[in-house]
């Protein structure tokens, strides 16, 4: 039996009114206008019969058995999502009740627990990327970047972003998307290969004007190069203009140089590598961090640190007059909840690695790193193109990419994401390859994948 | 100094030659509750008439103060940044938010004085 909750006559009695105010809306059809033809579907889905448990499972557990999962062979993706060791305590402490069923459980007389884990969360993030404030997480580094340029364009009320081409393209895309019904420009740079001994930042600098709102970098860059941004920083703040540093590989922040440090007014990343898992792309969880100067134009939740009416130290959502519950239209965001229980799981694998384990991790990653780039460069047809890197260089191999990548795929080893996967216009790219090593590369994966390239390279 | 005049969205305004001051009313801070925060303009910036001038947060709300006529704003209230709360304790007074340079005198005839102002919020409650 099908659950029809509309007869015909409603549906008739429905389109007639619409019909009477908008002219031409009289059928079903019209009121899919606005989606493409191609993307309309004619008809039923063509999907199996009902069937019982075990046979579902069955099925289903064979879907599944049709992924290549990274912990279960060699892997080399990372371009955005990495492959971290993620502690048994982490999940051990996330699935107790009390944080895992609360739905944005802000009511600081009965959420004490998850007021003070976020405020926890925003002295770590404040801690690593050398920022005076950070909120209480976004959906993820994407949504991060994009309210960060809103925010910036709130600051300087100017309306250019300039955005690096080493900035990950789906990052860029979604600060598009939002700022797509806004005064706002984004001005995308020419993605490229990186060259060995370039890091400089001058094709940026120079299109920093009197009109611009924001320039958005990322740190290692997409194609694993890092750079020295004080210039760019003390260009843009000359200017007017502000530097947002998106992080999307947050071990990094362990060996790197905190982009506040460097000038950076406001830092996003991508929090997934601590505690949260790759998880089939989400949910992740965003940091957000900035100037105290700028609080007041934050996006997103903050906790904050108060006492009680008998002096105890407490928490209690804090600055909620930027948000849209108070605010309404002129809200800083329309973000009106956070990554809470992914913020709590990076939260807890930070707090368990310390500042020392911290440091130890992100130099484990680099170790790894600089073996895999050791011995891939001892390989026929491979080009290491990074000279500086963390956990993630850029290869150029002597045919395409993407068909290298399916071959060593056919034999267990996920190789890396081929940079075509990221920009499939972009026939110039079509032999780079991002390889990325965790703490999780062991010597003999670094050896499966040298062994493959060798053999697929021939 | 010519009599205190006031508008529909709350504020006051005093004339004195060619300088406006500006705040809002004892009813508009009564109705917000506690004052926490103001964000003010930048001195020089040129105002419309009904432009957001400044931003007012209370402790259960947050509203805007909007130009009552045209001008440039000569100076804001240096003490708001520390002390938001003059703005209750004294909202005709000390609590002040800006000095405007008036560009357009005759624009502050068709504000309520302030009787008509009392009749307005009198239709308020």
């Amino acid at each position: 039996m099908r659950y029809l909750p509309l007869t015909e006559s409603d549906r008739e009695a429905m389109l007639a009114v619409i019909a009477a105010s908008s002219l031409d809306a009289a059928t079903i059809d019209d009121l899919y206008r606005d989606v493409p033809e191609a993307a309309r579907l004619d008809g039923l889905v063509d999907l199996p019969r009902h069937a019982g448990e075990i046979a579902v499972e069955r099925a289903i557990g064979g879907f599944a058995a049709g992924n290549m999962v990274a912990g279960s062979v060699p892997s080399f993706l990372g371009a955005g999502a990495y492959h971290h060791h993620v502690p048994a305590a982490v999940d051990a402490l996330i699935q107790r009740g009390e944080f895992l069923t609360s739905y944005t459980p802000y009511q600081p007389e009965i959420s004490q627990g998850t007021l003070q884990a976020l405020f926890e969360f925003q002295t770590q993030v404040a801690l690593i990327t050398g920022m005076e404030v950070a909120n209480a997480s976004m959906y993820d580094g994407s949504t991060a970047c994009a309210e960060a340029v809103l925010m910036a364009s709130r600051i300087t009320r100017r309306d250019i972003a300039i955005v690096s081409g080493g900035l990950h393209p789906h990052y860029a895309d979604v600060v598009e998307t939002m700022a797509r019904f806004t005064p706002l420009e984004v001005v995308r740079n020419r993605p490229m290969a990186p060259i060995k001994g370039v890091h400089d930042t001058s094709v940026l600098e120079a299109a920093i004007d009197e009109n611009t709102a924001c320039v958005v970098v990322q740190q290692p860059d997409l194609f694993g190069v890092l750079r020295d941004f004080q210039k760019l920083a003390a260009v843009c703040h000359d200017a007017g203009a502000l530097l947002i540093v998106a992080v999307p590989e947050v071990v990094s922040l362990g060996a790197l140089a905190a982009p506040g440090d460097y000038g950076a007014d406001i830092v996003v990343g991508e929090g997934q590598g601590l505690g949260v898992g790759l998880n089939f792309g989400g949910p992740y969880v965003g940091l957000f961090a900035t100037r105290d100067r700028y609080v007041r134009q934050m996006p997103g939740r903050l906790a904050g640190e108060t006492l009680d009416v008998d002096g105890r130290r407490g928490w209690v959502l804090t600055l909620s007059a930027r948000e849209q519950h108070i605010r309404r239209g002129k809200a800083t965001s329309n973000i009106c909840t956070n990554s809470g229980l992914c913020a709590l799981a990076f939260s807890i694998h930070l707090s368990l690695l310390g500042e020392t384990g911290f440091t130890r991790l992100a130099a484990l990653n680099h170790d790894r790193a600089i073996g895999t780039a050791d011995a891939l460069d001892d390989v026929a047809g491979v080009d290491v193109l990074n000279s500086a890197f963390f956990n993630e260089i850029t290869v150029r191999l002597n045919r395409p990419a993407a068909q290298v990548v399916d071959k060593l795929a056919e034999r267990r080893v996920l190789a890396g994401v081929p940079v075509t996967r990221l920009y499939p216009d972009r026939d110039d790219l079509a032999d780079l390859l991002l390889v990325t090593a965790t703490e999780l590369t062991t010597d003999d994966d670094i050896a499966a994948l040298a062994r493959g390239l060798g053999e697929a390279l021939r | 100094m010519s009599a205190r005049k006031y508008t529909d969205e709350h504020e006051w305004i005093d004339v004195d030659g060619d300088i406006a001051t500006i705040g809002i009313s004892d009813y508009a801070q009564g109705q917000l509750g506690d004052i926490v925060f103001v964000e003010l303009p930048a001195a020089g910036r040129a105002l419309a008439q009904g432009d957001e001038a400044a931003v007012i947060e209370s402790v259960k709300a947050a509203s805007e103060l909007y130009a009552p006529i045209d001008g440039e704003v000569a100076e804001v209230n240096p003490r708001l940044g520390d002390e938001p709360g003059l703005i209750n304790s004294a909202p005709t007074g000390d609590g002040w938010f800006i000095k405007v340079k008036i560009t357009d005198k005759s624009q502050i005839e068709g504000l309520m004085d302030e009787s008509a102002y009392q009749d307005f919020i009198g239709t308020l409650e």
